[in-house]
């Protein structure tokens, strides 16, 4: 009786709304089908509007008769591959192929790359320089482990594209970044295109980036560009706005005009917080390589691929791996660049040679094993006789596991599907849309007024009129059961681990490197324990969604103010009260934010679980692909795009009305 | 003193936070704190009248919120006001280009500020020679005057230090001595002593004076700290709630505070550090017995020794030589403890 008398006016009405969903989605079928009222469940023939044959033709003049005048925009498209072609092809050969002269059999190597060991030297150099003796050695160690396991040429082809693609996206963003911070009206303009930059999912625009920059690389490192370069953008803006006022006071003071403003004192002084921004492109880079390797990136991506194409559990679990220890590397080597404090005041020798003791020894390295490789070619290339490899382990590790645990995991797997996932999916798809958007529309409205009632609806129209309503159903309910999974797994291991400094540790170790994996990694063992499906993709799904939520949980429990602990102990409370009565009520803001990334990061897994079959817009995008139909596939991404923008702002206003109740708003 | 010249000014200052602020400043002339609050208007700064002498220190003191941060702002124009004038050697800043206004902070001004605000990324050597840098001044140039002035405020040898190596005191005196590279003629302080320990407030406070004993600039001092105004001012503006309460000598407000407000602040204040011995001397019968004779421009504190041991009364003369009164034992006895007459 307390229980229900503790329950407002609004959470009745919404209890409510539940209830005659539920009902809804029992009945509203047959009763359409008797009624004739067929248009209630299927978008009715009358407002569809289908936009892919627009975006299609569009692109199709674009290609073909599209000019400026003096040249085409085909001719100018082509011209910029070409530009961002050369330093890549640079770099690769720098790493990967040498100098060649000719083509084909005939091809004579004029200079051939830096050897395997120069290229460890110089990454253990970079690794001492930027931490200490043991970060050189770990990097140093990773990239061994790419010798040795016989990954290190197409390791090294991702690492040119890497290479190419930081810096470009780093520079891009940077400079977009300002642009935002300096005007208004430009931060305006920019932030929604950056929003679709992050939720539509990279197969919806790889088709168009195909048609106009050609297969290839650079169309690959363009998709990667555009994927990674929004978190920069952001991070720049918010870097520069956080430099203290006093540091731009001063700049003004000291009679700073906006050029010198900007380079002399806002970027350096926020250099900390952008080189985050330069670490989330680098791994979100890398995130991208497998991705990009289907329209011709090559690298690691590539045998991933390949190996999954031919169920070579044991291949495609090595260059899997391969890809994991080359993101830890280039992860923990960005992140000790940031955390880097410039020099002591100890004087520097003066001569060049000594005071770049490290780039000195990389380049004699580089020419002494380069030269000793043409007498020695191990010392050039690591030699294949030395190579080991664990794929056969694995794939009798699998088989082993599958043949005596078939049982079991078809069990679990039944289990969920029948009690939990198959219901869910029954009960979405059983809602007439009527009803869905005016919930939405109203929900909405609750938490942001007018304005995100509108954007809701609109949102939600775009899907409804491209006859894309069930997909996007059904990636509801993949996305909302992973997520909830992924919530009462990760929020409690979060709460757990903020109390216990030790666990904690241990807990924060695992996200970091669950954090690092590129998300197709995820799908390798979870394909070969439960085949494809539904089931296999939502686990994947949680997995590469579960950090966020046990990042945020953890954050917020532990940025509750102590002196309100203290206070709570004061008055009495046992360990049990503390905790759901003082820091969960506290920390809710924060553990709905995390909810919020988790959901934003599932949404962006869909895409890739849609390689294992499941029904939704995900498979829509991939389908687009494979059959290079421009309009199919940006209409499908943008209704991906457009539910994860509807679920973010709705969290986000929510969010924000718990903190502002809480009187936490000034405290971030 | 006070014959010096007007090096800056401030006429009718507003500054007023809020949408419209501009427009209905124009329609409302002088609006009272109720008007603005009914127009949803923070008045930051209200009706502000300044003038700053070459030479002097001028201390701004106020609590915080009482708009004396918002005022050095509009002073130096890193805050735009929203109406008034400034009055730099004469010239409306207010008026002045983006270019002028560049080119005054450049060659004239300079600001230390209260949390320090040196880069990050540079040793102080840098930091100090920065101002000189965005100028254009070639490298030798400016290295040699950063050396100079960090020579001046007693950093020498710390030169290749970075901020993060240096205690707050010193980080301070490199703000000091950053702000003073270029030689400015009008020297902007805000509260550069409150973010630091007392002990080192106190060394700091020596310091600047010491400092100022050899410049001699034209100063405006932000403080919140009453003792700390007192101790440096030629001369204390009092604001609360934007406005300004009184400007007058430290010992003018002990003598004479304008309001409640005012005298709740000297309550406390020693006034043997603040009264001279010319606003304490009582006119005397011919033929009294004198000791012997003390400027009127004295501090109680420094002559009180001398007249309480002396057992008889002292001449209080002014520059002339004429004399004004007399001072006596109980006189200065009745000015440490404080007992009204």
């Amino acid at each position: 009786m307390r229980l229900l008398r503790a329950i407002s006016p609004s959470g009745w009405f919404w209890i409510g709304a539940f209830a005659i969903s539920l009902f809804l989605a029992e009945h509203a079928k047959s009763w359409s089908r008797a009624h004739d009222m067929r248009w209630l469940m299927d978008t009715p023939r009358a407002i569809r509007f289908p936009i892919k044959d627009d975006i299609s033709d569009f692109m199709d003049w674009l290609v073909n008769s599209a000019t400026f005048g003096l040249f085409t925009f085909t001719q100018f498209t082509r011209a910029i591959s070409w530009l961002i072609e050369q330093p890549y092809l640079l770099v690769k050969s720098m790493l990967v192929t040498g100098w060649v002269e000719g083509f084909g059999d005939n091809a004579v190597q004029l200079l051939p790359p830096f050897s395997w060991i120069a290229v460890i030297v110089t990454v253990f150099a970079m690794g001492y320089y930027a931490r200490n003796l043991w970060l050189g050695l770990f990097v140093a160690a990773c990239f061994l482990y790419l010798a040795i396991f016989g990954q290190w040429e197409s390791a090294m082809v991702t690492l040119s594209s890497i290479l190419i693609a930081v810096p470009i996206g780093v520079a891009g963003g940077l400079l977009l970044g300002i642009l935002a911070y300096r005007w208004r009206w430009f931060n305006l303009a920019i932030s929604p295109v950056l929003d679709l930059m992050q939720t539509v999912p990279i197969f919806a625009y790889l088709v168009p980036i195909l048609f106009l920059f050609g297969f290839g690389p650079v169309a690959a490192l363009l998709a990667t560009i555009i994927y990674a370069m929004p978190p920069m953008v952001r991070i720049t803006t918010l870097a520069l706005k956080s430099v203290p006022e006093e540091i731009r006071e001063f700049g003004l003071m000291a009679g700073c005009t906006n050029r010198q403003m900007t380079w002399k004192v806002l970027v350096p002084a926020a250099n900390r917080s952008l080189m985050v921004g330069v670490n989330q492109v680098i791994m979100l880079s890398l995130n991208m390589v497998i991705i990009a390797s289907m329209i011709g990136a090559g690298g690691l991506g590539y045998d991933v691929l390949t190996s999954l194409r031919r169920l070579d559990i044991g291949g495609g679990l090595e260059a899997g791996v391969a890809i994991v220890v080359l993101a830890i590397a280039l992860d923990r080597l960005s992140q000790a660049f940031a955390d880097r404090n410039p020099p002591d005041h100890s004087a520097l020798p003066a001569s060049p040679v000594r005071r770049h003791p490290w780039i000195t020894t990389c380049l004699l390295v580089a020419l002494g094993t380069g030269l000793a490789g043409l007498f020695l070619p191990a010392l050039q290339t690591y030699p294949r006789e030395l190579w080991l490899t664990t794929g056969d382990f694995w794939s009798k590790l699998v088989e082993y596991i599958n043949v005596n645990f078939f049982d079991q995991i078809e069990a679990v797997k039944t289990f969920m599907l029948v009690t939990f996932l198959v219901p869910v999916k029954r009960f979405l798809l059983g809602l007439p849309w009527p009803w869905v958007i005016a919930l939405l529309t109203f929900a909405g409205w609750r938490l942001g007024r007018w304005r995100l009632a509108l954007l809701v609806f609109l949102m939600s129209l775009f899907i409804l009129v491209n006859d894309l309503w069930d997909k996007a159903m059904v990636t509801v309910y993949l996305v909302g059961v992973s997520v909830i999974i992924a919530s009462l797994i990760g929020i409690p291991i979060g709460i757990w681990s903020a109390q216990h400094k030790r666990a904690d540790r241990i807990v924060a170790a695992v996200i970091d490197t669950l954090q690092t994996l590129p998300s197709f990694v995820y799908l390798i063992p979870v394909v070969m324990l439960f085949r494809v499906g539904d089931f296999s993709a939502m686990i994947a799904v949680v997995l590469y969604a579960l950090a966020p939520a046990v990042r945020y949980a953890s954050h917020g429990i532990k940025s509750v103010d102590p002196q309100l602990i203290e206070a709570g102990i004061v008055s009495g409370c046992t360990r049990r009260q503390l905790l759901w009565r003082i820091r969960l009520p506290l920390a809710l803001p924060e553990i709905m934010l995390g909810i919020n990334q988790t959901l934003m990061l599932a949404i962006s897994m869909l895409v890739i679980t849609a390689l294992v079959g499941t029904r939704e817009l995900g498979q829509e995008v991939y389908i687009a692909l494979t059959k290079a139909d421009t309009g199919r596939g940006i209409v499908a991404g943008l209704s991906i795009a457009f539910i994860a923008i509807i679920a973010d702002r709705m969290i986000a206003a929510g969010a924000a009305r718990a903190r502002k109740r809480l009187g936490l708003e000034e405290a971030r | 003193m006070s014959d010096e010249a007007v090096k800056l000014s401030a006429r009718n200052v507003w500054k007023l936070f809020g949408d419209g602020a501009e427009t209905f400043l124009k329609n409302h002339p002088k609006p009272d704190s109720s008007k603005l609050n009914e127009a949803g208007l923070v008045g930051a700064v209200r009706e502000a009248s300044i003038d700053v002498r070459q030479g002097e220190i001028f201390v701004i003191m106020g609590l915080s919120g009482s708009g004396k941060s918002t005022l050095v702002r509009c002073l130096s124009r890193l805050i735009e006001p929203t109406a008034g004038e400034v009055l730099f050697e004469g010239m409306d800043l207010l008026q002045a280009s983006e270019r002028k206004m560049i080119d005054i902070r450049r060659h004239k001004m300079g600001m230390v500020f209260q949390h320090f605000a040196l880069l990050p990324h540079l040793n102080v050597l840098r930091n100090v020679a920065f101002p000189l840098e965005v100028q254009g001044v070639n490298r030798e140039k400016r290295e040699k005057r950063a050396r100079e002035v960090i020579d001046l405020v007693g950093l020498a040898g710390r030169e290749s230090y970075f901020p993060r190596e240096l205690s707050g005191g010193q980080q301070q005196r490199v703000g000091i001595a950053r702000s003073l590279a270029v030689e400015p003629e009008i020297w902007f302080l805000d509260e550069p002593f409150s973010a630091l320990d007392p002990l080192i407030r106190r060394e700091m406070q020596d310091e600047f004076l010491r400092l100022q004993s050899v410049l001699k600039k034209t100063i405006v001092f932000i403080t919140h700290d009453f003792d700390e105004a007192i101790r440096l001012a030629d001369r204390i503006a009092i604001m609360k709630d934007g406005l300004i309460i009184q400007t007058a000598t430290p010992e003018q407000l002990v003598l004479e505070p304008a309001s409640e407000y005012v005298r709740e602040f000297t309550r406390h204040i020693p006034r043997a550090k603040v009264l001279t011995a010319g606003s304490i001397a009582q006119p005397a019968a011919d033929g009294t017995e004198l000791a012997g004779e003390v400027p009127a421009g004295a501090g109680i504190e420094d002559i009180a020794d001398r007249v309480e041991s002396a057992g008889l009364p002292f001449a209080v003369v002014d520059a002339n030589g004429d004399r004004i009164g007399v001072i006596d034992g109980r006189a200065i006895v009745d000015v440490l403890i404080g007992r009204e007459r």
